[in-house]
């Protein structure tokens, strides 16, 4: 529990106006905690006098010394190697030299092909692969037991996954048997001077960020979402070492199986890969006022996109959303349209090159990642800057 | 079919905001909702029930005032409802919870299915519910958006994809997280509500699930917050201002050089 040194508390308030919980209150000149609290930590970081801590029990700690090295789950399916796997490889040879150790990558598949050696030419050292019929299709059962099994054998300090439909699938599987932290989502990754991976992720609601560490467990791990980190160019000239693996047949078995893919890529890649996104929010109303957006993106040339809230709404369906629980975007172009711009939108889209907000509210954050902010009625803008843009493209 | 649905309560995402004087959550007039994701596993346990017959007994870990989420299951035609709550559990990870959910479905009884959310709107990890069936040793599938049959022990479901979607069939007992196309949950019904009014949900503690101490709450975390900050700001930034003409003018210029231009 949170302990409070009532001699070196000063009763300054800093503890209760940081608490995201409401959890704590100066009470007669003295913090005081209440059942609120989650132990996040906050009231910690920011009290002034050292007068709050959280003890913890460290006694369940591990042989740290016994695991080594850098993972990356090299995610493959229907023949395609995941881009965020290339991502990974990169944050994964700065955090793997940070540590002096080797960087490795994991491929479960019923058929490498060349796969292993794009993964050296993105920056692996080693490859583990196993293939497997049973590896055919993803499966939880059977993608959880061999990635456990080869971490369990190797001992890796560290795994990273996509925070794909897959990693954020089997990947907290994995983590539960080998019974270690992971944290997901993560946006920054770095080797601390402590050694220790520091994972940095939006929490509490989206408005904040936290530095998540696993201290005194192994596997450290970590999901990240796809276009948070930049790719290495492949280097063909890499050498690596490949590892070939076998998993036993029973530890492969899956109660559950895959019966058919149905791949419906159009809709939903356009929107990762479109150079131009407009996307529309809550200050959009209802969905008429959601086909605005549409007619601009239409004389922009543009995807649709959209804030959890419209999605939420009906006014647009799911594919179309951008943020940490939708697509992430890297466009040329980035109007947001009535988006007040939480954490967890702004996530989605903050690596695009020019970003435009619309925005009644002139506090809304979304104007703290614009490039061009525009404090104004979307239904008054909007109108006349499609017809203005519509008379522009059809002179030239 | 014995089925059991977690839910968890949040702050209702649409009222939490950043105070931009202070930089702090400003907690004003935030309700406490069920998590959105988990309204659609309760109305698919429901309609589930309702189509092959069973039980639906809902568990929600928290603080007491998490009974409100319970009361408001019942009412939606849960027939059962556990409040898993001790200040023993605060400070839990996933890892943590999920050991504290899994000690509490066993004391709930033996289900057949446990549906979950995909996810929750204030931690958004989604690894409650893969690290929940691990626990509990049951197989899983995350994001389902369709159950199509039971059949014989076996479930036949869609789950969504990166690129679509998959057809898979599920050995039961079995674990499944789901997402909003999967259903529109149902309003209360007046039955259900004073059936709500009068039932007693049953309260567990640390102790009443049997569970080992030192694996609850923050001792039984792996992952430790070591700090917490407000997102960075953008340095540069043009305000285009002036009246409706002259912000349509300058807009229409960035957006054409920026979609068109080199």
């Amino acid at each position: 529990m949170l302990i409070i040194d009532k001699d070196a508390c000063i009763g300054c308030g800093l503890c209760e106006d940081n608490c995201p919980f409401d959890a704590i209150a100066v009470v007669d000149g003295k913090a005081e905690v209440n059942d609120n609290c989650t132990l996040c930590g906050s009231c910690i970081e920011h009290c002034e006098v050292e007068a709050l801590s959280i003890p913890r029990d460290e006694s369940g700690a591990i042989d740290l010394s016994a695991w080594s090295g850098v993972w990356v789950y090299a995610e493959y399916r229907q023949g395609k190697l995941a881009q965020v796997s290339r991502e990974l490889l990169g944050i994964g040879r700065t955090l793997a030299d940070k540590r002096d150790t080797k960087l490795s990558a994991v491929l479960l598949c019923a058929d490498a092909a060349d796969v292993p050696q794009q993964l050296i030419a993105a920056g692996a050292d080693q490859v583990y692969v196993v293939v497997d019929p049973a590896l055919e299709n993803f499966n939880d059962d059977s993608y959880g037991a061999a990635l456990e099994d080869l971490a369990r054998k190797y001992k890796p300090e560290v795994i990273l996954a996509g925070a794909t439909a897959i990693g954020r699938s089997f990947i907290p599987r994995v983590a539960t048997s080998l019974n270690t932290g992971l944290t997901a989502d993560c946006t920054q990754l770095a080797i601390g001077d402590d050694g220790h991976l520091h994972q940095t992720r939006p929490a509490f609601g989206g408005n904040i960020m936290a530095t998540i560490m696993c201290p005194n467990h192994r596997p450290q791990m970590s999901t990240v979402r796809p276009m948070v980190f930049q790719a290495p160019e492949p280097d063909g000239s890499r050498t690596g070492e490949i590892i070939v693996e076998a998993i036993a047949a029973d530890r492969l078995a899956s109660r559950t199986r895959v019966v058919e893919t149905v791949l419906t890529e159009g809709e939903q890649l356009n929107l990762a890969e479109a150079e131009v996104v407009i996307a529309g929010g809550r200050g959009l109303e209802n969905e008429e006022g959601f086909s605005l957006v549409e007619s601009l993106a239409d004389v922009l040339g543009g995807a649709v996109g959209a804030s959890r809230a419209a999605v939420d709404n009906g006014w647009i369906t799911y594919p179309h959303q951008v943020g940490q629980t939708g697509k992430t975007v890297a466009s040329k172009l980035y109007v947001a349209c009535g988006i007040s711009g939480a954490i967890q939108h702004v996530i989605g889209m903050k690596s695009s090159e020019t970003i435009v907000a619309i925005n009644r509210d002139q506090n809304a954050p979304i104007f703290d990642v614009a490039d061009y902010c525009v404090v104004g009625d979307i239904f008054t803008l909007l109108p006349p800057l499609v017809d203005k843009l519509k008379e522009r493209s059809g002179k030239e | 079919m014995n089925i059991v649905v977690c839910i968890k309560q949040v702050p209702d995402a649409k009222d939490v905001r950043l105070d931009p004087e202070t930089n702090t959550l400003s907690r004003e007039g935030v309700k406490s909702v069920i998590n959105p994701y988990d309204r659609h596993a309760l109305e698919e346990g429901v309609r589930l029930k309702e189509e092959y017959g069973g039980t639906v007994t809902v568990i929600s870990m928290g603080p007491p005032q998490a009974q409100a989420i319970l009361t408001e299951a019942i009412s939606c035609g849960a027939d059962e409802a556990f409040l898993v709550s001790d200040r023993a559990f605060a400070g839990a990870d996933t890892l943590a919870t999920t050991y504290t959910l899994a000690q509490a479905v066993a004391k709930a009884g033996k289900p057949d299915l446990v549906l979950c959310g995909k996810q929750a709107t204030d931690g958004d990890t989604a690894q409650v519910g893969p690290g929940l069936a691990v626990r509990l040793d049951m197989p899983f599938v995350t994001c389902v958006k369709k159950v199509r049959t039971i059949a014989k022990d076996v479930l036949t479901l869609e789950r969504m994809m990166d690129d679509g979607y998959d057809v898979l069939e599920v050995d039961l007992p079995a674990l499944l997280t789901v997402v909003k196309e999967i259903n529109t949950p149902r309003f209360p019904s007046l039955r259900g509500m004073r059936r709500a009014r009068d039932y007693q949900i049953t309260s567990l503690t640390a102790e009443d699930i049997g569970a080992d101490s030192s694996r609850l709450g923050l001792g039984g975390s792996p992952t430790q917050v070591v700090s917490v900050f407000p997102p960075e700001k953008k340095g540069d930034r043009t305000m285009i201002e002036g009246s409706v003409a002259e912000q349509v003018d300058k807009l229409a210029e960035i957006l054409f050089d920026s979609a068109f231009g080199a």
